[in-house]
Formats: structure tokens, C-alpha cells, sequence
């Protein structure tokens, strides 16, 4: 039978080319499983602890803190397909599309280029019924990180900008948690990926380029405008921005995936999303509803020119259980995010 | 495909949809991860049963399933201790549909104890949740706390120490609070911002306040309205506020039996209300400023009787008590109501039946006017004729778990 010989032809030359093609690239069909993998390097996203020439890298304008972790982020698109623009929201990413992020740790932030320790790899992923999210945590080595879906716990050490050397408690979210912060309307959803927090310059191998310019140059994104027409988050960090705009771009990033109206955190009626107006929603003048313990004995989330008086900074500069805000992600104190929402409170007029 | 495969696959799925299963936690080594992760992996239909013994927990568990009971030995075998917790705001937290939690105590926890947030068909029944080292401010602020939830049974819980309330629910709809014990919590059993809750056969006792009917402006779900307090025995709440100030129980008195702040349609008969030291039951406005057109801060609809009331209002501790008191005769009279009946934020006739009395009633001119007020007993106040809510009916699958 000449048909079946040339198939299997086929096949065998099909599998010398595939070994020859080194990296091999990402695994959709691991990617696309039912059930998560056990193991990092089962998807194909990183050799050798370093991330696949297929992914992107991207970086968000404000962030979330997360015990000053820094955030390797990646996004992937299966060939030929491309994420829709949307000016509001997260990007329409198409089914395969996996945005991947490590989280690390320099040993010495005044040189965050050395040593440093891998701790975990979340993927979140766009499966034809919606997205799902994993934690992987990595071992001493770097050569692969575990699936952890029940959430662990992770002793972390590093030597901060001051040269104070601080310890984490570092917490991997357990798979449900995950979804208490990314959820809208009890559905799971990316966070990050929005135009308004893409739009912001990136320090490409190639050179700094806009990054909605980019993803569409690259074509992983369509419908784009150009970035000047787009939406755009100011840097919480950048002092030459003015301070409401840092302020709310800090509140929204850290705040506002569980703080507003279509999340986790809607029974407080404490609205932090940038598109709240100012009011008793966004905290001005509003009593805690469920705080408990947490008020620390204040009577309203922001007193305007009080931050001394103002719930919402005395839980942003607590690490304790109960106490602290965000409840999940964090176990040390931001201090310089509690000191730009304190100047914030500080400025606005009783 | 063979039809002999078919036939296999057919079998299959039958026998998955059918096949509930239980998922065993035993303590030991790793508990919080195992636990975790059964709840987790558990199916609708799955039960994760939790051996009897103490789990030291260091992190809050979740469960985002529909249709799962979590079960433990009893709430005095199955304990999962919370004392080491690091980290999230609850001990557990149910974000999933059709939920029971039963038979287990959870201890200890940083904040909430066991917390539900948007679920249908939520049930706790024969848990324990319970601060151990009795009423103090660090300790979490509610013990049972379904939230945004609609058809929630709570049956034969116990709560101690809630430095809020012991047994609370918020924003929800359909509610059904029995043979419970709220005890040493500054509100025993609260009803905040919810519409339709039958509250009857608990115990309210030793707490700052004993059962407490709310509802607060700027939230998700306002104008709660509709709910029967009855035949519960709420006697002798003597625990001094121990509330973080800017809560609003923060502002209940110590020896306050029921309180009805806002709400519309409230009727509360057939209760034990004794040696409540400032007062029976009190009706009064919400007092505080707010900024929200579509709030009414009247209580309204309101029918009190047939009440067995003993000595109460004998030691008030609320602001101008003693004042009031002396102008009264002594002691404060079992039933108070503020007597605010015009609110330019209320468009309703404010009715009340308070057939259980004396009553005091201090006809402020508004909320919190306290310099207006014009008090006066009389042996009952208003005779409007207010029509009892329907008995709050569950799902007939869930009404049957309280055996």
C-alpha cells in the first residue's frame, strides 16, 4: 500500500523536523487541556529558566504591589490569531492566548540584576469557555516549577533599596483566590491587559517602543488606534504626573479588582475603580459597612485632608490579618504607595 | 464510531452526572493543603467530609463549587483552629451556589468566620464559631456571614465573640435564622439591608445588643424591609460595646434587646425579652450624615406584640438615659421609639403598632434630634393595621436539611 508507506514518511519526517527545531515553542495542546499540567515546563512557555522567543513581554503602567515582588509578564497568542482592541476593559484575547507571570525576587534591590530567585508562574488562560488561572512555584534550581493549586507558602529574604534587609511570608494564592481578585461579575478575567495600562513605552531587546504600538506591529493585536488616541493610566511612581492621576491609577490597580460595583468586594459600596467620581462610593465621608476590627476606631474610609482619620490608609499601612488591605497578595506594608494615597487624602478639600 | 463505543460513552456520563462522591480530610501533616484542596476537586454533589479532630489553619479556605456540603464530626470534634492565620479576611469563604457547611467549629479566626458572597441556596446548620478568648475588639467581626446571598439557612449555629455580629446577614434576600445561640457578641443577630427574614426560636443572650434589624445607606441593596422576629428568648445582653469605634453596632448600648434602625415592616412577637439593662426594643431613625437620595432612614411598619417582657430600660447606658429616665419615672419603659415620623427622604406614612408597652415614644423632629425631643409614655402607640409578611419559604431541598 504506496498511501500508508508515504504516511508514514511523512510522519517520521515530520518528527526529525520537529526535533531539529530547537526551542520546540509553546504546547497548545497542553495549554488547551481540561486539566491544568503538573509542571511548568509541560507547556513548553520557558527552557531553561528562560521564557520561550514566542512569548512578549509587557509591563503594566500602574501595578499591583505584591510584597515587592518584581513581575516577569508575558503574553502568548497561538500563530495567527490576535487579540481585538477595546478602549474600555481587558483586550477580547482569542482561545489559546496565555498570559504568564513570574514572580521574583533580586537578593539586593540596589542590584536587581543578580541572584535573582524565581518563586512562582501564574498562567492565566483563555480556553474556549472562558479563562482559567494556575499557580506554579519553582524549585531552588530554576529548572521547573510544580503545580500548586491548594496555595503555599514561601519564605523570601532580600536586601531593600535602602539596604534593610526584609523577610516575606510570600503567599502563593490557592486556585480560588485567584479568582476572588480576577473575577468580574463572578466570572474569571485578566486584569492587567487594558489598553489604558499597556499604553505606556517598553524596553524592547529591539529598543523602547510603545507597547500598543508593538503588539500590533507584532500582530497580536488588532483594531488598535494609534497610543495618543488610546487611554492611558498614569505611573503611580512617576512624580512629574499629577497626584490624583497616581493616586487613582494606584487605588484602581490595587484596589478596585475586588473594590467596585461588579466584583468581590460590591457589598462594601466602596467603589475604587478609576471610573468611580468622587463621592461617598469612592470613600469620601463613607462609614465602614463590614470592617470590623479593621476601622482601627476611624469613622470614614477618607476623611478629605485627614489621611491621619482615613480607614482606607490606615488598612493600605497595616500587615496584619483583618486588619490589612489588600486582604490577599500582600504581608508587607507598601510604604510608598501608602504615602502617595496619603498626600492624595491630604490634598483633597474637606 | 461503533455503536458497542456509543453505548460505553452513554454509560459513562450517566454514571458521572450520577456518581456523588466523598472527598475524606483526616488531620495531620499538611491539613491546610489537603483541605484546601478537596475543596477544590469536589464535584456538585460531593460531600468534603472532615474528620473528626483540630486543623491548625494558616491561610483562609475557599470553595467555589456549586452543589458541595462540607461536613464535620460535630461542632465540638471537627475544629479547625484559625489562631495562626496569615493571611485573607475570612476562615471560610463560599462563592458558589447550593452550599451547605455543617457539623464543624471553626475557632479563632483574624477576621470573619464563615462568610458567603453571593450565593444561592447558602446553608449553615450545627456550626460553631467562636472567638476563644472571650468579647474582645481584636476579634473578628462576624461569626456566620452570608452576604449579597439569596435563600440562606442558618439552623442550630452557635456564635461567641464577635466583635460585630455574631450571626449576620447583609444585602440578601430570603432568610431563615433558627435554633441558634448568639452569645458574648456585641450584636447577638443582625439583619442588615435585606429583604424577607423569619428570625424565631434563638437565643440572644449576653451580648451588648441582642437582635438587630438594619439598614445603611450607599450600599448595593438598600430599603430592607420585611422580616418577623419571633418567639426567640433574647434575656440578659449585659456584655459591655466592645466594638472598634466607626462600626455602626459601635453606637448599640449595652442591654439593648431588639433594635430596629430603618426598615420597613417589621413585626416582632412572641419573644422572652428580659433583663435588658438600657432598654426592650428600640425603634429609632439612622442618625448619622449621608449622602444618598435613594436612602429612607426611618424605621416604618413596625408592629411589636404579645411579647413576654420582663424588667428591662432598669440601668440605661445610652446617650441622655439618665435624664430621660428620671423624666419618666425611673426606668426607661420596655418598648422606645424616636418618634421621627417626617423625613424629606421618606415618602411613606410612618405607621406603627407597638401593642406591647408602656412606650416610650420621643418625638424627635428628626433623626438624632435629641434637643427636640418632646417624650411621652403611653400603655401602647399606634394602631395601625400592618399586615404580617409571608412565611419565608426555602427551596423545599434546602428546607429539608433542617431536620
Amino acid at each position: 500500500m504506496p498511501t500508508r508507506w508515504l504516511a508514514r514518511l511523512a510522519v517520521a519526517a515530520a518528527g526529525l523536523l520537529n526535533l531539529s527545531a530547537a526551542p520546540a515553542g509553546p504546547d497548545l495542546g497542553v495549554i488547551l487541556a481540561a486539566t491544568p499540567a503538573p509542571k511548568l515546563s509541560d507547556y513548553r512557555l520557558f527552557h531553561a529558566g528562560a521564557a520561550d522567543p514566542a512569548l512578549t513581554p509587557y509591563a503594566l503602567n500602574t501595578p499591583l504591589f505584591s510584597d515587592y515582588a518584581e513581575k516577569l509578564r508575558y503574553v502568548w497568542l497561538p500563530p495567527k490569531t490576535k487579540a481585538s482592541y477595546r478602549a474600555d476593559g481587558v483586550f477580547d484575547f482569542p482561545v489559546g492566548a496565555t498570559l504568564v507571570k513570574t514572580f521574583a525576587f533580586p537578593a539586593d534591590f540596589r542590584r536587581p540584576d543578580q541572584d535573582v530567585r524565581w518563586i512562582e508562574t501564574r498562567l492565566l488562560i483563555r480556553k474556549a469557555d472562558g479563562w482559567t488561572a494556575f499557580a506554579y512555584v519553582w524549585d531552588a534550581e530554576r529548572k521547573d516549577a510544580v503545580l500548586k493549586r491548594a496555595g503555599a507558602r514561601v519564605d523570601v529574604s532580600f536586601v531593600d533599596l535602602k539596604g534593610q534587609t526584609r523577610r516575606v511570608d510570600y503567599a502563593v494564592p490557592n486556585q480560588n483566590q485567584c479568582k476572588e481578585c480576577h473575577q468580574l461579575d463572578k466570572t474569571l478575567t485578566p486584569i492587567g491587559p487594558k489598553a489604558r495600562n499597556l499604553n505606556g513605552d517598553f524596553a524592547y531587546a529591539t529598543g523602547a517602543r510603545n507597547q500598543l504600538a508593538h503588539w500590533t506591529k507584532a500582530g497580536l493585536l488588532a483594531g488598535a488606534p494609534a497610543p495618543s488616541a488610546a487611554p492611558r493610566t498614569a505611573r503611580w511612581d512617576d512624580a512629574r504626573e499629577p497626584l490624583e492621576a497616581r493616586a487613582r491609577a494606584y487605588l484602581d490597580a490595587n484596589c478596585a479588582h475586588c473594590h467596585q460595583p461588579r466584583a468581590i468586594a460590591s457589598n462594601s459600596g466602596l467603589f475604587l475603580n478609576s471610573e468611580e467620581p468622587p463621592g461617598p462610593n469612592l470613600g469620601i465621608g463613607k462609614s465602614p459597612v463590614a470592617a470590623g476590627r479593621g476601622s482601627g476606631g476611624l469613622l470614614v474610609s477618607i476623611d478629605p485632608g485627614h489621611p491621619e482619620r482615613s480607614i482606607l490608609v490606615h488598612r493600605m499601612a497595616s500587615s496584619e490579618p483583618g486588619v490589612m488591605m489588600p486582604e490577599l497578595g500582600r504581608s508587607l506594608v507598601h510604604d510608598e504607595g501608602v504615602e502617595l494615597i496619603r498626600q492624595y487624602v491630604a490634598s483633597l478639600k474637606p | 464510531m461503533t455503536r458497542l463505543a456509543l453505548m460505553a460513552t452513554v454509560a459513562l456520563c450517566v454514571a458521572g452526572a450520577a456518581q456523588a462522591k466523598t472527598l475524606a480530610v483526616a488531620p495531620g501533616a499538611d491539613a491546610q493543603e489537603r483541605l484546601q484542596t478537596a475543596l477544590l476537586d469536589a464535584k456538585p454533589g460531593d460531600v468534603v467530609e472532615i474528620a473528626a479532630g483540630r486543623y491548625e489553619l494558616t491561610d483562609g479556605l475557599s470553595l467555589d463549587v456549586d452543589d458541595v456540603t462540607v461536613k464535620g464530626a460535630g461542632p465540638d470534634r471537627t475544629v479547625l483552629s484559625f489562631k495562626g492565620q496569615k493571611g485573607a479576611g475570612e476562615g471560610l469563604l463560599i462563592t458558589s451556589d447550593k452550599v451547605t457547611v455543617r457539623d464543624l467549629a471553626v475557632e479563632d479566626t483574624r477576621g470573619d468566620g464563615l462568610k458567603s458572597k453571593g450565593s444561592d441556596e447558602i446553608s449553615f446548620i450545627n456550626v460553631r464559631v467562636e472567638w476563644t478568648g472571650g468579647p474582645k475588639e481584636t476579634n473578628g467581626a462576624y461569626g456566620v456571614y452570608p452576604v449579597s446571598s439569596s435563600n440562606v439557612l442558618i439552623d442550630k449555629v452557635v456564635v461567641r465573640g464577635a466583635s460585630d455580629a455574631g450571626i449576620y446577614v447583609g444585602q440578601s434576600k430570603n432568610i431563615v435564622v433558627k435554633r441558634s445561640r448568639a452569645e458574648f457578641n456585641v450584636a447577638g443577630i443582625e439583619i442588615e439591608n435585606s429583604y424577607n427574614a423569619d428570625v424565631f426560636d434563638n437565643d440572644a443572650t449576653r451580648n451588648t445588643g441582642g437582635i438587630l434589624v438594619f439598614d445603611l445607606p450607599n450600599l448595593p441593596q438598600m430599603g430592607g424591609h420585611s422580616h418577623r422576629i419571633y418567639n426567640n428568648r433574647i434575656v440578659r445582653n449585659d456584655t459591655p460595646n466592645f466594638a472598634p469605634k466607626g462600626n455602626i453596632v459601635a453606637s448599640v448600648p449595652v442591654g439593648t434587646g431588639v433594635m430596629v434602625m430603618a426598615n420597613k415592616n417589621v413585626h416582632v412577637f412572641g419573644n422572652e425579652i428580659d433583663g435588658n439593662q438600657s432598654t426592650g426594643v428600640m425603634l429609632v431613625s439612622y442618625t448619622q450624615k449621608f449622602d444618598d437620595k435613594t436612602y429612607n432612614p426611618l424605621p416604618r411598619d413596625v408592629v411589636v406584640r404579645d411579647n413576654r417582657i420582663g424588667k428591662n430600660g432598669y440601668d440605661p447606658k445610652f446617650a441622655g438615659a439618665e435624664i430621660l429616665a428620671k423624666a419618666v419615672g425611673g426606668t426607661i419603659p420596655p418598648v422606645m421609639w424616636d418618634g421621627v415620623t417626617a423625613h424629606p427622604q421618606n415618602p411613606d406614612v410612618v405607621r406603627v403598632n407597638l401593642k406591647d408597652g408602656p412606650v416610650l415614644n420621643l418625638r424627635l423632629k428628626g433623626p438624632g434630634q435629641l434637643m427636640t425631643a418632646d417624650p411621652t409614655v403611653t400603655p401602647t402607640s399606634g394602631d395601625a393595621v400592618i399586615a404580617e409578611p409571608e412565611k419565608v419559604v426555602l427551596p423545599k431541598r434546602q428546607a429539608d436539611l433542617a431536620d
